[in-house]
């Protein structure tokens, strides 16, 4: 009381019992945050739950910030803070007790609190037990299933008491459901049976591990054991269903990046018949582009990748008709010399990304939008990213099947190809349509790009992974023809996402390869040849 | 007549020239890749040293003389490799080497230093099974970097199924038929055990990624341990996160993923997942906070990291000087003879010894990827691991030990036998 007095004196009009109230709960909250400067995870977990445990108005605040890294002890006093990096490295902190702001600290101001696995799952279910009482029923909703995700037995008590006292009909629900992985194991035979039955739609692996152990167990009832085990054999089914469809879709996006790194080279290769070795490095462009674009406009991460399609079709593009111009067009009808310089090519192209760029793969994001996975049906999801890519594959492949078919170049590439003297007779400029052509063909490349940056690392020799397969899949769909082109890469993909479960992912890749030689063998064009005149040169 | 004397006095300068170079200097020669494939983690590792040498000369030098850097680039070219290396001990004569980061560029120089009686110093982990008079391996022995590994998720993270993830050569595969037998020793049956192979830069990991969730999801605590090589990392990394596999789920601990190629990495599906090395950037200690300053301002780049092979060179090239200073000399049989039981900081704080097996005495760190690229430690061995050129876990080397000390003196001395093979580069 007389610390209190001081107070009154001091500060003059500050009510002296809930200044004391909350001093108190402050001085014990900090004796509990303060557990956490320790290095043993154990005790930290231990501190985790002192802290979930605790009154006080900033646990939530504290166990989020821990899970999120942003917890930090400053180096100086040895006080737990929250800390917000800043851009140009260094820290601005606010003390994790009081959340009184504490200025800026340098990068080495302030110790990261580490956490690890384990303890990151325990947050999660803390910070899902004290959301259980929030105010929003959908968090507390969200709450539940998190529970239900991590299965901790020691949650099961947080959920019995909140359905005590819950009143809205969709959490109820949602805490019921929660409650059926934990009355897998009930005594009263009933609710476990029930739990059981109701586990049919439930893939998760610990759900399966428990009803195998229950269908072996020797101390639960017949009945028990058979509804375990039939539960148990649909679930497999399901699994197995699922399976072949998942690696349908597997093999149809493995299938559409081969369309989409291929779907170019098949117009420069297939209809103007130049052996482009640096088609991979035009593909490389476009990821950089998709690089740089992130780069000019960091807050747009969301719509990068939108602006980022163009950007490298016309970047590669260009690239494309500038080849063609200063090079390609010299060498028309000697394929050994295009073959030759356009391997230099990709070499100079190589070399000036790593001029530019460093050597080093640059760190390209994938926006919200395209992380995590379509949920089809309960255990049988799509990844967001491949699904994209599938579709845009599918769009590009249109568009370019109508320029082709439906527009004045389209017309004109397709005279040139098939007659180039009789077409220059009818007064097409064929030195123009060449450019337009190759530039069309660079320019897809450089959108496959784009979309080959949310799948692998981009680097400068990210080209080289894709030319081989490319020519493989023009070859294999008959040169000269889209919609071979689209059929083989799709089938060459399905084929061998079947084939890789069994043979591994090198003998699958051998298997598909030795069958396109034997098939060529057997069929030299492809699987749709060019018929007519055209065909025979 | 001005210009007869001045031309004698270029031909003599052109063949006294190295002569009087190696009275002034002691040459290092610098064994890295700066063009190819590898230049992206070797060109770091060339940097190192002679920032080394740089710290080295300013604090006076060794013996009295100033050192002198030779650099060649091998380009990534492992034959080329063989060319350089006698190159720089035939042509230029230097002292000592430090070089090389695959193993077949290892082996491939392996000949010419033991012809020569060259000194190298390799600083990267690596399979093991070697052991030669002329090289010394800073770098992790299987002992040093795997094995601890999976002792850590076995008793630590309760991980009872494993899947052993590799690209197809020659350290993924070694390393992964020592982890197999080690974890059969330790009771994992067959069929919790999954190996899987791909190719270099591969990049469609749907099935592979799948196969591993259907895997871990029979109920046991599943892990995978990664040899993956550094490219391939990022679209197989990005596929766990999309299919939903957490860190949480089913951890990943990788041996060759480390601070440089994080840098290039998007790390939103990476953080929570392992690795394990012998150093770490976030290492806390004095010495390494000295040693990240002197690093940035050589580099004159903040955004740079610093890694675990940067620390086995920065081990090494202390260890040589402590050698040389000790013999007394900078031939190559005195050091050798000298830098056995040699003892110098590492950068964790700890110290680390030249073992008569030519391998050094090391902590190793598990560390978890943060969201900036860095590591956390999770855990450490208590003290420091000494490195084992011979691995206890295989049939064929386990009775084999390799000490060049006086009187044996041998890299590959079988002790049932009593006999040594010989050198073994093989």
């Amino acid at each position: 009381m007389r610390s209190c007095l001081v107070v009154v004196v001091a500060a003059g009009l500050v009510p002296c019992f809930g200044l004391e109230e909350k001093s108190a709960l402050d001085a014990s909250f900090q004796v509990t945050v303060d557990l956490l400067k320790t290095r043993s995870f154990g005790e930290k977990a231990e501190a985790a739950r002192a802290i979930a445990a605790h009154t006080h108005p900033r646990t939530l605040e504290v166990l989020t910030a821990l899970l999120d890294a942003e917890l930090y002890t400053e180096r100086k006093t040895d006080r737990v803070v929250f800390a917000n990096g800043l851009d140009g490295g260094g820290f601005n902190i606010r003390d994790a007790v009081t959340g009184e702001g504490l200025g800026q600290v340098g990068r080495r101001g302030a110790k990261k609190i580490s956490v690890n696995n384990r303890l990151r799952g325990l947050l999660r279910g803390l910070i899902a037990g004290i959301r259980l009482d929030d105010k929003d029923p959908d968090d507390r909703i969200a709450a539940a299933e998190a529970i239900a995700d991590g299965a901790d037995s020691s949650m099961r008590a947080v959920l019995d008491a909140r359905l005590l006292v819950e009143s809205d009909a969709n959490v109820i629900a949602a805490i019921e459901t929660a409650l059926v992985v934990f009355d897998l194991d009930a005594n009263d035979e009933t609710i476990r049976l029930r739990a059981i039955r109701a586990s049919a739609s439930n893939l998760d692996g610990r759900v399966r591990e428990k009803l195998t152990g229950i269908s072996n167990d020797p101390v639960a009832s017949e009945a028990i054991q058979e509804a375990a085990r039939e539960t148990l054999e649909s679930i497999e089914e399901t699994v197995a269903r699922y399976k072949t469809i998942e690696t349908v879709f597997f093999g149809l996006s493995l299938g559409s990046v081969l369309v989409l790194a291929a779907i170019g080279l098949s117009i420069t290769f297939g209809v103007m018949g130049v052996i482009n070795m640096a088609h991979g490095e035009l593909i490389m462009l476009g990821a950089y582009t998709t690089y740089v674009v992130q780069t000019l406009f960091p807050g747009a991460l969301e719509y990068s990748l939108l602006i980022a399609v163009p950007a490298a079709f016309f970047v590669s593009g260009l690239v494309g008709i500038g080849i063609e111009r200063g090079i390609f067009r010299f060498l028309y009808g000697r394929p050994l010399e295009t073959l030759l310089a356009s391997f230099g090519v990709s070499l100079v192209l190589q070399q000036a990304v790593k001029t530019i760029f460093t050597a080093l793969n640059r760190p390209v994001s994938t926006p919200q939008w395209m992380s995590g996975s379509f949920e089809l049906l309960d255990g049988l999801s799509l990844t967001f990213n491949r699904l994209y890519i599938l579709i845009f594959a599918g769009l590009i492949f249109a568009a370019l099947v109508l320029v082709l078919q439906r527009t004045r170049l389209g017309l004109e590439v397709r005279a040139v190809t098939q007659n180039r003297a009789m077409a220059r007779a009818m007064g097409i400029r064929s030195g123009r349509v060449d450019a337009l052509t190759f530039g069309l063909g660079a320019g897809i490349a450089g959108v496959a790009g784009v979309a080959l940056s949310q799948l692998t690392n981009v680097g400068p020799y990210l080209g080289r992974g894709y030319i081989v397969d490319s020519f493989m899949v023009v070859v294999f769909g008959g040169v000269g023809n889209l919609w071979g082109t689209l059929v083989a890469g799709l089938s060459l993909g399905v084929a061998n996402k079947f084939l890789e479960p069994y043979a591994g992912a090198v003998v699958a890749k051998v298997l598909v390869l030795v069958f396109i030689i034997l098939f060529i063998q057997w069929r030299p064009r492809g699987l749709f040849p060019q018929k007519g005149r055209a065909a025979e040169s | 007549m001005k210009s007869i004397t001045r031309s004698v006095a270029l031909v003599a300068t052109l063949l006294l020239g190295p002569f009087i170079w190696s009275a002034d200097t002691i040459k290092v020669g610098v064994l890295h890749s700066l063009s190819g494939t590898m230049a992206i983690s070797e060109t770091t590792l060339k940097d190192t040293v002679l920032m080394m040498i740089d710290r080295q000369n300013e604090a006076g030098g060794l013996l009295g003389k100033q050192l002198e850097a030779v650099v060649v680039d091998p380009a990534s070219d492992w034959p080329l490799f063989a060319e350089k290396a006698r190159e720089l001990l035939e042509k230029q004569q230097v002292d000592v080497v430090f070089g090389c980061w695959t193993s077949v560029s290892r082996k491939s120089v392996l000949p010419v230093f033991e012809e020569l009686n060259g000194l190298l110093f390799y600083p990267v982990q690596y399979e093991g099974e070697e052991s030669s008079k002329n090289v010394f391996y800073t770098g992790a022995a299987p002992n040093q970097q795997a094995i601890p590994a999976v002792d850590y998720l076995m008793n630590d993270i309760e991980v009872k199924r494993w899947v052993l993830a590799g690209t197809d050569y020659v350290y993924p595969r070694t390393t992964n038929k020592i982890l197999e037998a080690y974890l059969k020793a330790n009771g994992v049956a067959d069929e919790d055990i999954m190996i899987n192979y791909t190719p270099f830069g591969h990049s469609d990991w749907q099935t592979i990624v799948s196969d591993i969730k259907k895997f871990g999801s029979a109920g046991k605590k599943t892990a995978v341990v990664s040899t993956v090589n550094g490219d391939a990392n990022v679209p197989f990394y990005k596929e766990l996160g999309n299919q939903g596999v957490s860190a949480e789920d089913i951890p990943v601990v990788a041996f060759s993923l480390g601070e440089e190629e994080l840098s290039g990495f998007d790390t939103g599906p990476l953080v929570g997942h392992l690795a394990a090395w012998n150093y770490f950037m976030s290492v806390d200690a004095e010495i390494n906070d000295e040693f990240i300053d002197a690093w940035l301002e050589f580099i004159d780049d903040d955004d740079r990291v610093t890694n675990d092979p940067m620390e086995a060179h920065y081990i090494g090239f202390n260890m040589w000087v402590e050698a040389v200073n000790k013999a007394g000399t900078t031939d190559a049989t005195a050091v050798q003879d000298a830098i056995i039981g040699v003892t110098v900081p590492n950068l964790s704080g700890g110290m680390a010894t030249m073992m008569p097996n030519h391998h050094i005495t090391k902590p190793v760190l598990i560390g978890e990827i943060q969201a900036d690229g860095q590591f956390d430690i999770v855990w450490e061995t208590p003290g420091t691991v000494v490195g084992d050129a011979w691995t206890d876990h295989l049939e064929g080397s386990r009775d084999i030990t390799a000490d060049w000390m006086k009187p044996l003196a041998c890299g590959n001395y079988n002790v049932k036998t009593g006999t040594c093979s010989g050198q073994n580069y093989e």
